[in-house]
Protein backbone atom coordinates (compact mmCIF):
# COMPACT_ATOMS: atom_id res chain seq x y z
CA UNK A 1 0.00 0.00 0.00
CA UNK A 2 1.38 3.56 -1.01
CA UNK A 3 1.81 6.14 1.42
CA UNK A 4 -1.35 8.14 2.91
CA UNK A 5 -0.58 11.74 1.20
CA UNK A 6 -1.30 14.70 4.06
CA UNK A 7 -4.56 15.58 2.55
CA UNK A 8 -6.09 12.61 2.91
CA UNK A 9 -4.68 11.92 6.14
CA UNK A 10 -6.20 15.19 7.63
CA UNK A 11 -9.40 14.10 6.14
CA UNK A 12 -9.70 10.21 8.08
CA UNK A 13 -8.21 11.91 11.23
CA UNK A 14 -11.38 14.58 11.24
CA UNK A 15 -13.88 12.40 9.88
CA UNK A 16 -12.87 9.78 12.95
CA UNK A 17 -12.71 12.57 15.20
CA UNK A 18 -16.56 13.48 14.20
CA UNK A 19 -17.42 9.74 14.39
CA UNK A 20 -15.94 9.27 17.60
CA UNK A 21 -17.47 12.26 18.58
CA UNK A 22 -20.89 10.84 17.65
CA UNK A 23 -20.13 7.53 18.84
CA UNK A 24 -19.11 8.69 22.55
CA UNK A 25 -21.81 11.49 22.75
CA UNK A 26 -23.26 10.40 26.45
CA UNK A 27 -19.76 10.26 27.95
CA UNK A 28 -18.00 13.19 26.37
CA UNK A 29 -20.85 15.82 26.10
CA UNK A 30 -20.49 18.22 29.35
CA UNK A 31 -24.25 18.64 29.42
CA UNK A 32 -27.12 17.09 28.50
CA UNK A 33 -29.12 17.50 25.36
CA UNK A 34 -31.72 19.33 26.48
CA UNK A 35 -30.46 20.99 29.64
CA UNK A 36 -30.85 24.58 30.62
CA UNK A 37 -27.70 25.32 31.42
CA UNK A 38 -26.70 28.78 31.55
CA UNK A 39 -28.42 32.59 30.31
CA UNK A 40 -29.54 33.39 26.64
CA UNK A 41 -26.90 32.95 23.93
CA UNK A 42 -23.36 33.50 26.77
CA UNK A 43 -20.13 33.99 25.25
CA UNK A 44 -17.58 30.88 25.25
CA UNK A 45 -16.46 30.23 28.85
CA UNK A 46 -14.66 27.61 30.66
CA UNK A 47 -17.53 25.95 31.23
CA UNK A 48 -19.39 26.50 28.13
CA UNK A 49 -16.48 26.04 25.29
CA UNK A 50 -18.91 27.34 22.76
CA UNK A 51 -21.73 29.65 24.54
CA UNK A 52 -24.57 28.89 25.29
CA UNK A 53 -27.53 28.46 22.77
CA UNK A 54 -31.36 30.61 22.05
CA UNK A 55 -32.42 29.36 25.55
CA UNK A 56 -29.45 28.65 27.29
CA UNK A 57 -28.37 25.39 26.25
CA UNK A 58 -24.78 24.48 26.19
CA UNK A 59 -23.91 24.74 22.72
CA UNK A 60 -20.87 22.18 22.70
CA UNK A 61 -23.55 19.52 24.16
CA UNK A 62 -25.70 20.33 21.43
CA UNK A 63 -23.20 19.73 18.91
CA UNK A 64 -22.05 16.65 19.90
CA UNK A 65 -25.76 15.29 20.02
CA UNK A 66 -27.08 16.67 16.74
CA UNK A 67 -24.11 15.77 15.06
CA UNK A 68 -25.14 11.89 16.02
CA UNK A 69 -28.30 12.62 14.29
CA UNK A 70 -26.79 14.36 11.51
CA UNK A 71 -24.42 11.56 10.60
CA UNK A 72 -26.89 8.86 11.64
CA UNK A 73 -29.03 9.94 9.75
CA UNK A 74 -26.94 10.90 6.85
CA UNK A 75 -25.58 7.60 6.99
CA UNK A 76 -29.10 5.39 7.09
CA UNK A 77 -30.20 7.36 3.80
CA UNK A 78 -26.28 6.70 1.99
CA UNK A 79 -27.38 2.95 3.05
CA UNK A 80 -30.88 2.78 1.53
CA UNK A 81 -29.16 4.77 -1.35
CA UNK A 82 -27.10 1.90 -2.41
CA UNK A 83 -29.23 -0.94 -1.67
CA UNK A 84 -31.72 0.30 -4.12
CA UNK A 85 -29.16 2.16 -6.24
CA UNK A 86 -26.74 -0.67 -6.57
CA UNK A 87 -29.35 -3.71 -7.23
CA UNK A 88 -31.39 -1.88 -8.99
CA UNK A 89 -28.49 -0.51 -11.27
CA UNK A 90 -27.06 -4.10 -11.63
CA UNK A 91 -30.53 -5.59 -12.37
CA UNK A 92 -30.81 -3.16 -15.24
CA UNK A 93 -27.39 -3.74 -17.03
CA UNK A 94 -27.44 -7.03 -16.36
CA UNK A 95 -30.84 -8.15 -17.74
CA UNK A 96 -30.92 -5.39 -20.74
CA UNK A 97 -34.48 -5.28 -22.89
CA UNK A 98 -37.36 -3.53 -21.25
CA UNK A 99 -36.28 -3.52 -17.76
CA UNK A 100 -33.48 -1.53 -17.99
CA UNK A 101 -35.71 0.71 -20.54
CA UNK A 102 -38.13 1.15 -17.57
CA UNK A 103 -35.64 1.40 -14.53
CA UNK A 104 -33.68 4.11 -16.91
CA UNK A 105 -36.33 6.01 -18.17
CA UNK A 106 -38.08 6.32 -14.90
CA UNK A 107 -34.30 7.17 -13.22
CA UNK A 108 -34.51 10.24 -16.36
CA UNK A 109 -37.98 11.43 -14.81
CA UNK A 110 -36.84 11.51 -11.45
CA UNK A 111 -33.74 13.32 -11.81
CA UNK A 112 -35.41 15.61 -14.32
CA UNK A 113 -37.22 17.56 -10.85
CA UNK A 114 -34.64 18.95 -8.52
CA UNK A 115 -33.72 16.76 -5.17
CA UNK A 116 -34.85 19.69 -2.93
CA UNK A 117 -38.10 20.20 -4.88
CA UNK A 118 -38.90 16.74 -4.99
CA UNK A 119 -38.12 16.43 -1.43
CA UNK A 120 -40.13 19.13 0.13
CA UNK A 121 -43.03 18.08 -2.35
CA UNK A 122 -42.98 14.39 -0.66
CA UNK A 123 -42.48 15.49 2.70
CA UNK A 124 -45.54 18.14 2.52
CA UNK A 125 -47.72 14.84 2.75
CA UNK A 126 -45.90 12.71 4.64
CA UNK A 127 -45.59 12.57 8.12
CA UNK A 128 -41.96 13.91 8.94
CA UNK A 129 -40.14 11.50 11.44
CA UNK A 130 -36.72 10.12 10.70
CA UNK A 131 -37.32 6.50 9.10
CA UNK A 132 -39.51 8.86 6.56
CA UNK A 133 -36.69 11.16 6.25
CA UNK A 134 -33.97 8.55 5.86
CA UNK A 135 -36.42 6.81 3.12
CA UNK A 136 -36.99 9.65 1.05
CA UNK A 137 -33.57 10.85 0.94
CA UNK A 138 -32.25 7.33 0.12
CA UNK A 139 -34.90 7.15 -2.25
CA UNK A 140 -33.95 10.65 -4.03
CA UNK A 141 -30.10 9.64 -4.08
CA UNK A 142 -30.86 6.05 -5.32
CA UNK A 143 -31.40 7.82 -8.63
CA UNK A 144 -27.88 8.96 -8.86
CA UNK A 145 -26.46 5.78 -7.54
CA UNK A 146 -28.49 3.80 -10.22
CA UNK A 147 -26.24 5.63 -13.18
CA UNK A 148 -23.44 4.65 -11.37
CA UNK A 149 -23.73 1.36 -10.97
CA UNK A 150 -25.51 0.50 -14.08
CA UNK A 151 -22.72 2.04 -16.02
CA UNK A 152 -20.14 0.23 -14.04
CA UNK A 153 -22.12 -3.30 -13.99
CA UNK A 154 -22.41 -2.93 -18.07
CA UNK A 155 -18.55 -2.74 -18.28
CA UNK A 156 -18.41 -5.54 -16.30
CA UNK A 157 -21.31 -7.24 -17.80
CA UNK A 158 -19.31 -7.68 -21.13
CA UNK A 159 -16.64 -9.55 -19.15
CA UNK A 160 -15.57 -13.03 -20.15
CA UNK A 161 -15.44 -14.39 -16.66
CA UNK A 162 -19.31 -13.04 -16.52
CA UNK A 163 -20.08 -14.86 -19.79
CA UNK A 164 -18.30 -17.68 -18.67
CA UNK A 165 -20.28 -17.95 -15.26
CA UNK A 166 -23.61 -17.54 -17.32
CA UNK A 167 -22.63 -20.27 -19.83
CA UNK A 168 -22.69 -23.00 -16.51
CA UNK A 169 -25.67 -22.15 -16.21
CA UNK A 170 -25.64 -19.39 -13.19
CA UNK A 171 -28.98 -17.13 -12.46
CA UNK A 172 -29.22 -13.72 -12.06
CA UNK A 173 -28.41 -13.77 -8.31
CA UNK A 174 -24.99 -15.05 -8.71
CA UNK A 175 -24.15 -13.10 -11.52
CA UNK A 176 -25.12 -9.57 -9.74
CA UNK A 177 -23.62 -10.72 -6.76
CA UNK A 178 -21.07 -13.31 -6.98
CA UNK A 179 -19.24 -11.44 -10.55
CA UNK A 180 -20.56 -8.20 -10.85
CA UNK A 181 -20.58 -6.85 -7.18
CA UNK A 182 -17.14 -8.00 -6.14
CA UNK A 183 -15.45 -6.43 -9.41
CA UNK A 184 -17.65 -2.83 -9.01
CA UNK A 185 -16.94 -2.62 -5.14
CA UNK A 186 -14.05 -0.09 -5.46
CA UNK A 187 -15.70 2.84 -7.09
CA UNK A 188 -18.84 1.88 -5.49
CA UNK A 189 -16.92 2.74 -2.17
CA UNK A 190 -15.32 6.03 -3.63
CA UNK A 191 -18.94 7.03 -4.61
CA UNK A 192 -20.37 5.80 -1.41
CA UNK A 193 -18.02 8.78 0.28
CA UNK A 194 -19.61 11.30 -1.64
CA UNK A 195 -22.92 10.08 -1.77
CA UNK A 196 -22.94 10.24 2.18
CA UNK A 197 -21.65 13.93 1.51
CA UNK A 198 -24.60 14.65 -0.35
CA UNK A 199 -26.74 13.44 2.31
CA UNK A 200 -25.20 15.11 5.26
CA UNK A 201 -26.02 18.77 3.36
CA UNK A 202 -29.27 17.33 2.20
CA UNK A 203 -30.32 16.63 5.72
CA UNK A 204 -28.53 19.89 6.95
CA UNK A 205 -30.52 21.80 4.53
CA UNK A 206 -34.21 20.11 5.08
CA UNK A 207 -33.49 20.60 8.49
CA UNK A 208 -32.24 24.33 8.25
CA UNK A 209 -35.49 24.81 6.58
CA UNK A 210 -38.12 23.19 9.32
CA UNK A 211 -38.52 20.08 6.74
CA UNK A 212 -35.97 17.91 8.79
CA UNK A 213 -35.46 16.53 11.55
CA UNK A 214 -38.20 17.76 14.54
CA UNK A 215 -37.85 19.23 17.72
CA UNK A 216 -37.01 18.33 20.61
CA UNK A 217 -34.61 16.02 18.51
CA UNK A 218 -31.81 18.29 16.79
CA UNK A 219 -29.09 17.62 14.04
CA UNK A 220 -26.81 20.42 12.73
CA UNK A 221 -28.89 22.06 10.42
CA UNK A 222 -31.72 22.46 13.36
CA UNK A 223 -29.61 23.69 15.30
CA UNK A 224 -28.22 26.50 13.01
CA UNK A 225 -31.98 27.18 12.68
CA UNK A 226 -32.42 27.35 16.26
CA UNK A 227 -29.84 30.31 16.82
CA UNK A 228 -30.01 31.63 13.21
CA UNK A 229 -31.53 35.04 14.76
CA UNK A 230 -28.41 35.79 16.89
CA UNK A 231 -26.74 36.11 13.70
CA UNK A 232 -28.31 39.78 13.71
CA UNK A 233 -27.10 40.70 16.99
CA UNK A 234 -23.84 39.32 16.48
CA UNK A 235 -23.85 36.07 18.00
CA UNK A 236 -22.15 33.74 16.13
CA UNK A 237 -24.14 30.00 18.10
CA UNK A 238 -25.05 29.66 14.65
CA UNK A 239 -21.93 29.41 12.80
CA UNK A 240 -20.47 26.81 14.56
CA UNK A 241 -23.07 24.04 13.74
CA UNK A 242 -22.78 24.99 10.17
CA UNK A 243 -18.80 24.95 10.19
CA UNK A 244 -19.07 21.25 11.77
CA UNK A 245 -21.32 20.62 8.53
CA UNK A 246 -18.66 21.94 6.14
CA UNK A 247 -15.83 20.54 8.11
CA UNK A 248 -17.28 16.55 8.00
CA UNK A 249 -18.13 17.09 4.17
CA UNK A 250 -14.64 18.57 3.41
CA UNK A 251 -12.57 15.99 5.03
CA UNK A 252 -15.12 12.91 4.03
CA UNK A 253 -14.63 14.35 0.63
CA UNK A 254 -10.00 14.22 0.76
CA UNK A 255 -10.94 10.81 2.10
CA UNK A 256 -12.75 10.35 -1.13
CA UNK A 257 -10.21 11.98 -3.44
CA UNK A 258 -7.85 9.79 -2.02
CA UNK A 259 -9.51 6.52 -2.96
CA UNK A 260 -10.69 7.19 -6.18
CA UNK A 261 -7.45 7.85 -7.21
CA UNK A 262 -6.11 5.08 -5.82
CA UNK A 263 -8.51 2.39 -7.23
CA UNK A 264 -8.24 4.50 -10.67
CA UNK A 265 -4.38 3.83 -10.51
CA UNK A 266 -4.85 0.19 -9.30
CA UNK A 267 -6.86 0.11 -12.47
CA UNK A 268 -4.42 1.33 -14.55
CA UNK A 269 -1.52 -1.42 -13.27
CA UNK A 270 -4.21 -4.37 -14.35
CA UNK A 271 -3.96 -2.82 -17.98
CA UNK B 1 -31.70 19.34 -46.82
CA UNK B 2 -28.57 20.13 -43.88
CA UNK B 3 -31.28 22.26 -42.06
CA UNK B 4 -33.93 19.79 -42.31
CA UNK B 5 -31.34 17.47 -40.42
CA UNK B 6 -30.80 19.96 -37.75
CA UNK B 7 -34.26 21.13 -37.00
CA UNK B 8 -35.79 17.67 -36.60
CA UNK B 9 -33.27 17.35 -34.12
CA UNK B 10 -34.15 20.41 -32.40
CA UNK B 11 -37.89 19.31 -32.71
CA UNK B 12 -37.15 15.68 -31.32
CA UNK B 13 -34.88 17.82 -28.44
CA UNK B 14 -37.95 20.19 -27.40
CA UNK B 15 -40.72 17.63 -27.85
CA UNK B 16 -38.90 15.49 -25.65
CA UNK B 17 -38.06 18.38 -23.02
CA UNK B 18 -42.44 18.79 -23.16
CA UNK B 19 -42.54 15.05 -22.54
CA UNK B 20 -40.24 14.57 -19.28
CA UNK B 21 -42.31 18.09 -18.09
CA UNK B 22 -45.78 16.21 -18.83
CA UNK B 23 -44.76 13.01 -16.97
CA UNK B 24 -42.79 15.56 -14.06
CA UNK B 25 -46.30 16.98 -13.03
CA UNK B 26 -47.57 13.64 -13.11
CA UNK B 27 -44.63 12.46 -10.53
CA UNK B 28 -45.44 16.03 -8.68
CA UNK B 29 -49.24 15.33 -8.59
CA UNK B 30 -48.52 11.77 -7.59
CA UNK B 31 -45.57 12.71 -4.77
CA UNK B 32 -48.63 14.70 -3.47
CA UNK B 33 -51.79 12.86 -3.83
CA UNK B 34 -51.16 9.28 -3.52
CA UNK B 35 -48.81 9.22 -1.03
CA UNK B 36 -50.21 6.76 2.16
CA UNK B 37 -50.52 9.83 3.63
CA UNK B 38 -53.74 11.13 3.91
CA UNK B 39 -53.83 14.92 2.74
CA UNK B 40 -57.12 15.81 4.09
CA UNK B 41 -56.13 13.90 7.89
CA UNK B 42 -52.77 15.71 7.65
CA UNK B 43 -53.90 19.24 7.36
CA UNK B 44 -56.40 19.18 9.80
CA UNK B 45 -54.51 16.44 12.73
CA UNK B 46 -55.06 13.76 13.99
CA UNK B 47 -58.42 15.25 16.61
CA UNK B 48 -60.35 16.30 13.24
CA UNK B 49 -63.53 14.94 13.17
CA UNK B 50 -65.55 12.90 10.24
CA UNK B 51 -67.26 15.52 8.88
CA UNK B 52 -64.54 17.99 8.92
CA UNK B 53 -62.79 15.69 7.41
CA UNK B 54 -65.41 15.02 4.52
CA UNK B 55 -65.67 18.67 4.11
CA UNK B 56 -62.01 19.18 3.46
CA UNK B 57 -62.02 16.04 1.30
CA UNK B 58 -65.11 17.37 -1.21
CA UNK B 59 -63.42 20.51 -1.17
CA UNK B 60 -59.96 19.26 -2.29
CA UNK B 61 -62.01 16.98 -5.21
CA UNK B 62 -60.53 13.73 -2.73
CA UNK B 63 -63.92 12.32 -3.36
CA UNK B 64 -63.15 12.46 -7.80
CA UNK B 65 -60.55 9.43 -8.95
CA UNK B 66 -57.17 10.55 -9.05
CA UNK B 67 -56.99 10.43 -12.96
CA UNK B 68 -59.89 13.20 -13.63
CA UNK B 69 -58.21 15.39 -10.77
CA UNK B 70 -54.95 15.31 -12.26
CA UNK B 71 -56.22 16.13 -15.55
CA UNK B 72 -58.63 18.78 -14.11
CA UNK B 73 -55.36 20.37 -11.88
CA UNK B 74 -52.95 20.09 -15.43
CA UNK B 75 -55.53 21.44 -17.44
CA UNK B 76 -56.12 24.49 -15.27
CA UNK B 77 -52.39 25.22 -14.66
CA UNK B 78 -51.80 25.22 -17.96
CA UNK B 79 -54.40 28.20 -18.61
CA UNK B 80 -52.60 29.68 -15.41
CA UNK B 81 -54.83 29.19 -12.99
CA UNK B 82 -53.02 27.17 -9.72
CA UNK B 83 -55.99 26.47 -7.80
CA UNK B 84 -56.56 28.89 -3.97
CA UNK B 85 -54.14 27.98 -0.99
CA UNK B 86 -55.58 26.05 1.67
CA UNK B 87 -54.35 28.25 4.66
CA UNK B 88 -55.53 31.76 3.35
CA UNK B 89 -57.69 30.88 0.60
CA UNK B 90 -55.83 33.51 -2.14
CA UNK B 91 -55.10 33.17 -5.71
CA UNK B 92 -51.82 30.79 -5.83
CA UNK B 93 -51.27 32.17 -9.49
CA UNK B 94 -51.67 36.45 -8.37
CA UNK B 95 -49.42 35.30 -5.15
CA UNK B 96 -46.65 33.47 -7.28
CA UNK B 97 -46.51 36.43 -10.08
CA UNK B 98 -44.45 38.76 -7.68
CA UNK B 99 -42.50 36.19 -6.23
CA UNK B 100 -41.16 34.42 -9.20
CA UNK B 101 -40.47 37.85 -10.42
CA UNK B 102 -37.86 38.47 -7.09
CA UNK B 103 -36.95 34.93 -7.61
CA UNK B 104 -35.74 35.94 -11.19
CA UNK B 105 -34.22 39.12 -10.42
CA UNK B 106 -32.13 37.52 -8.19
CA UNK B 107 -31.10 34.63 -10.21
CA UNK B 108 -30.74 36.38 -12.92
CA UNK B 109 -28.66 38.98 -11.17
CA UNK B 110 -26.47 36.04 -9.58
CA UNK B 111 -25.89 34.30 -13.38
CA UNK B 112 -24.92 37.72 -15.31
CA UNK B 113 -22.12 37.88 -12.78
CA UNK B 114 -21.11 34.28 -12.12
CA UNK B 115 -21.17 33.20 -15.19
CA UNK B 116 -18.43 35.78 -16.61
CA UNK B 117 -16.32 36.01 -13.81
CA UNK B 118 -16.28 32.01 -14.02
CA UNK B 119 -15.27 32.10 -17.83
CA UNK B 120 -12.60 34.34 -17.08
CA UNK B 121 -11.32 32.44 -14.28
CA UNK B 122 -11.69 29.23 -16.26
CA UNK B 123 -9.45 30.70 -18.89
CA UNK B 124 -7.01 32.50 -16.84
CA UNK B 125 -6.56 29.08 -15.27
CA UNK B 126 -6.03 27.53 -18.33
CA UNK B 127 -3.18 30.44 -19.48
CA UNK B 128 -1.43 29.62 -16.30
CA UNK B 129 -2.07 25.79 -16.03
CA UNK B 130 0.13 24.16 -13.33
CA UNK B 131 1.16 27.31 -11.52
CA UNK B 132 -0.26 29.32 -8.20
CA UNK B 133 -3.48 31.06 -9.84
CA UNK B 134 -4.69 27.42 -11.72
CA UNK B 135 -3.82 25.84 -8.27
CA UNK B 136 -5.85 28.57 -5.61
CA UNK B 137 -8.55 28.71 -7.61
CA UNK B 138 -8.91 24.37 -7.37
CA UNK B 139 -8.63 24.92 -3.86
CA UNK B 140 -11.05 27.82 -3.25
CA UNK B 141 -12.96 25.28 -5.72
CA UNK B 142 -12.99 22.47 -3.53
CA UNK B 143 -14.08 24.73 -0.66
CA UNK B 144 -17.28 25.70 -1.86
CA UNK B 145 -18.43 23.26 -3.15
CA UNK B 146 -18.69 21.37 0.00
CA UNK B 147 -19.72 24.24 2.28
CA UNK B 148 -23.56 24.23 2.72
CA UNK B 149 -25.15 27.57 1.10
CA UNK B 150 -26.40 28.62 4.35
CA UNK B 151 -22.90 28.58 6.27
CA UNK B 152 -21.98 30.93 3.08
CA UNK B 153 -25.11 33.17 3.81
CA UNK B 154 -24.61 33.59 7.60
CA UNK B 155 -21.00 33.88 6.88
CA UNK B 156 -21.70 36.73 5.03
CA UNK B 157 -24.43 38.20 6.44
CA UNK B 158 -22.36 37.96 9.92
CA UNK B 159 -19.17 39.68 8.78
CA UNK B 160 -20.95 42.05 5.91
CA UNK B 161 -24.19 42.97 7.78
CA UNK B 162 -23.65 42.56 11.26
CA UNK B 163 -19.87 43.48 11.83
CA UNK B 164 -19.19 45.98 9.24
CA UNK B 165 -22.89 47.18 8.26
CA UNK B 166 -22.38 47.22 4.64
CA UNK B 167 -25.50 45.70 3.88
CA UNK B 168 -28.65 44.90 5.18
CA UNK B 169 -29.11 41.56 6.82
CA UNK B 170 -32.50 40.81 5.63
CA UNK B 171 -33.17 41.35 1.94
CA UNK B 172 -36.33 42.53 1.46
CA UNK B 173 -37.17 44.65 -1.70
CA UNK B 174 -40.43 45.94 -3.10
CA UNK B 175 -41.86 47.39 -5.72
CA UNK B 176 -41.16 51.22 -4.42
CA UNK B 177 -37.70 50.51 -4.20
CA UNK B 178 -35.27 51.78 -6.82
CA UNK B 179 -33.26 49.59 -9.11
CA UNK B 180 -30.24 50.77 -7.18
CA UNK B 181 -31.47 50.59 -3.76
CA UNK B 182 -33.33 46.92 -4.92
CA UNK B 183 -29.50 45.94 -5.57
CA UNK B 184 -28.07 47.39 -2.59
CA UNK B 185 -30.88 44.76 -0.83
CA UNK B 186 -30.20 41.55 -2.33
CA UNK B 187 -26.50 42.23 -2.55
CA UNK B 188 -25.80 39.49 -0.04
CA UNK B 189 -27.91 36.55 -1.78
CA UNK B 190 -26.25 37.30 -5.20
CA UNK B 191 -22.38 36.82 -3.28
CA UNK B 192 -23.96 34.07 -1.72
CA UNK B 193 -25.04 32.49 -4.38
CA UNK B 194 -22.55 34.02 -6.97
CA UNK B 195 -20.18 31.46 -4.81
CA UNK B 196 -21.86 28.45 -4.76
CA UNK B 197 -21.90 28.41 -8.30
CA UNK B 198 -19.02 29.62 -9.60
CA UNK B 199 -16.58 26.78 -8.56
CA UNK B 200 -17.80 23.96 -10.34
CA UNK B 201 -18.71 26.75 -13.42
CA UNK B 202 -15.14 27.25 -13.70
CA UNK B 203 -13.45 23.79 -13.01
CA UNK B 204 -15.69 22.70 -15.87
CA UNK B 205 -14.65 25.37 -18.07
CA UNK B 206 -11.00 24.50 -17.53
CA UNK B 207 -11.63 21.37 -18.00
CA UNK B 208 -13.17 21.56 -21.70
CA UNK B 209 -10.81 24.01 -22.86
CA UNK B 210 -7.66 21.86 -21.20
CA UNK B 211 -9.52 18.49 -23.20
CA UNK B 212 -9.39 20.92 -26.34
CA UNK B 213 -5.67 22.09 -25.94
CA UNK B 214 -4.82 18.75 -26.89
CA UNK B 215 -5.89 18.76 -30.36
CA UNK B 216 -3.67 18.87 -32.99
CA UNK B 217 -4.84 22.09 -34.71
CA UNK B 218 -3.83 24.09 -31.33
CA UNK B 219 -0.23 22.62 -31.55
CA UNK B 220 -0.37 24.04 -35.17
CA UNK B 221 -1.36 27.15 -33.58
CA UNK B 222 1.46 26.96 -31.38
CA UNK B 223 3.77 26.03 -33.98
CA UNK B 224 2.95 29.05 -36.10
CA UNK B 225 4.14 31.38 -33.21
CA UNK B 226 0.23 32.55 -31.85
CA UNK B 227 0.40 34.31 -28.69
CA UNK B 228 -0.93 31.38 -25.67
CA UNK B 229 -4.00 33.59 -25.07
CA UNK B 230 -4.75 34.06 -28.43
CA UNK B 231 -4.61 30.64 -28.85
CA UNK B 232 -6.83 29.81 -26.02
CA UNK B 233 -9.48 32.47 -26.87
CA UNK B 234 -9.70 32.05 -30.87
CA UNK B 235 -9.22 28.43 -31.12
CA UNK B 236 -9.61 26.50 -28.04
CA UNK B 237 -12.55 28.39 -26.83
CA UNK B 238 -15.00 28.37 -29.89
CA UNK B 239 -14.56 24.19 -29.64
CA UNK B 240 -15.20 24.25 -26.11
CA UNK B 241 -18.55 25.96 -26.69
CA UNK B 242 -21.23 23.12 -26.38
CA UNK B 243 -19.25 21.39 -22.96
CA UNK B 244 -19.48 25.00 -21.35
CA UNK B 245 -23.05 26.14 -22.07
CA UNK B 246 -23.82 22.88 -20.68
CA UNK B 247 -22.64 22.85 -17.60
CA UNK B 248 -23.57 27.11 -17.20
CA UNK B 249 -27.14 25.75 -17.96
CA UNK B 250 -26.16 23.10 -15.16
CA UNK B 251 -25.70 25.60 -12.38
CA UNK B 252 -28.27 27.95 -13.86
CA UNK B 253 -30.51 25.32 -12.76
CA UNK B 254 -28.55 24.45 -10.08
CA UNK B 255 -29.65 28.30 -8.78
CA UNK B 256 -32.77 27.77 -9.21
CA UNK B 257 -32.81 25.18 -6.33
CA UNK B 258 -29.98 27.05 -4.08
CA UNK B 259 -32.79 29.60 -4.18
CA UNK B 260 -34.72 27.88 -2.39
CA UNK B 261 -32.28 27.98 0.72
CA UNK B 262 -30.89 31.24 0.14
CA UNK B 263 -34.08 33.19 0.34
CA UNK B 264 -35.14 31.60 3.71
CA UNK B 265 -31.60 32.44 5.14
CA UNK B 266 -32.31 36.19 4.08
CA UNK B 267 -35.80 36.44 4.55
CA UNK B 268 -36.00 36.99 0.88
CA UNK B 269 -39.96 37.17 -0.63
CA UNK B 270 -39.65 35.17 -3.22
CA UNK B 271 -40.43 31.61 -4.69
CA UNK B 272 -38.05 29.59 -2.32
CA UNK B 273 -39.65 31.49 0.53
CA UNK B 274 -42.93 30.89 -0.17
CA UNK B 275 -42.04 26.69 -0.99
CA UNK B 276 -40.81 26.41 2.03
CA UNK B 277 -43.68 28.32 4.12
CA UNK B 278 -46.38 26.47 2.63
CA UNK B 279 -44.67 22.67 2.70
CA UNK B 280 -44.06 23.81 6.31
CA UNK B 281 -48.15 24.21 6.20
CA UNK B 282 -49.15 21.16 4.41
CA UNK B 283 -50.68 23.46 1.91
CA UNK B 284 -50.62 21.16 -1.14
CA UNK B 285 -52.20 23.24 -3.73
CA UNK B 286 -49.38 25.86 -3.26
CA UNK B 287 -46.61 22.83 -3.07
CA UNK B 288 -47.76 21.15 -6.22
CA UNK B 289 -47.41 24.83 -7.98
CA UNK B 290 -44.28 25.77 -7.21
CA UNK B 291 -43.28 22.09 -7.45
CA UNK B 292 -44.69 22.12 -11.00
CA UNK B 293 -43.25 25.43 -11.80
CA UNK B 294 -39.34 25.45 -10.80
CA UNK B 295 -39.83 21.32 -12.83
CA UNK B 296 -40.48 23.69 -15.75
CA UNK B 297 -37.20 26.04 -15.17
CA UNK B 298 -35.50 23.27 -14.50
CA UNK B 299 -36.17 21.10 -17.47
CA UNK B 300 -36.36 23.93 -19.59
CA UNK B 301 -32.48 25.05 -18.67
CA UNK B 302 -31.50 21.26 -19.55
CA UNK B 303 -33.40 21.21 -22.20
CA UNK B 304 -31.76 25.02 -23.84
CA UNK B 305 -28.62 23.36 -23.08
CA UNK B 306 -29.04 20.42 -25.22
CA UNK B 307 -30.30 22.46 -27.94
CA UNK B 308 -27.08 25.37 -27.79
CA UNK B 309 -25.09 21.80 -27.45
CA UNK B 310 -26.68 20.58 -30.60
CA UNK B 311 -26.18 23.81 -32.97
CA UNK B 312 -23.14 24.22 -31.75
CA UNK B 313 -21.32 21.33 -33.44
CA UNK B 314 -20.69 21.45 -36.62
CA UNK B 315 -21.21 17.96 -36.86
CA UNK B 316 -24.35 18.02 -36.61
CA UNK B 317 -24.57 21.19 -38.77
CA UNK B 318 -23.28 19.78 -41.79
CA UNK B 319 -23.72 15.86 -41.76
CA UNK B 320 -22.86 13.63 -44.18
Amino acid sequence: MSRIPLSALIGLVITAAFFGAALLAPWIAPYGMAEVAGGVWDPSSPEHWLGTDSIGRDLLSRMIWGGRITIFVALAATLVAFATGVFLGFLAAVSGGWVDQALSRLVDLLMSIPALIMALVILSVMPVTLPVLIAVMGLIEATRVFRLSRAVAADIEVMDYVEAARLRGEGMVWVIFREILPNALSPLVAEAGLRFIFMVLFISTLSFLGLGVQPPLADWGGIVRENKDGIVYGVPAALFPAVAVAALAISVNLVADWILTRTSSLKGGRG
Amino acid sequence: MQNGFLLKLVVQRIALGCLLLLAASGLIFVGTQMLPGDVAQSILGQSATPQALANLRAELGLDQPPLTRYLDWLGNALQGDLGHALSNGQDIASSIAGRLGNTLFLAGTAAAIAVPLALALGLLAVRFQGRWPDRLISGVTLATISVPEFLLGYLAMFALAVQFRVFPSVSSIHDGMSLGQQFQAIALPVLVMVLVVLGHMMRMTRAAILNVMQSAYIETAELKGLRRFTIIARHALPNAVAPIVNVIMLNLAYLVVGVVVVEVVFVYPGMGQYLVDHVAKRDVPVVQACGLIFAAVYIGLNMIADLVAILANPRLRHPR
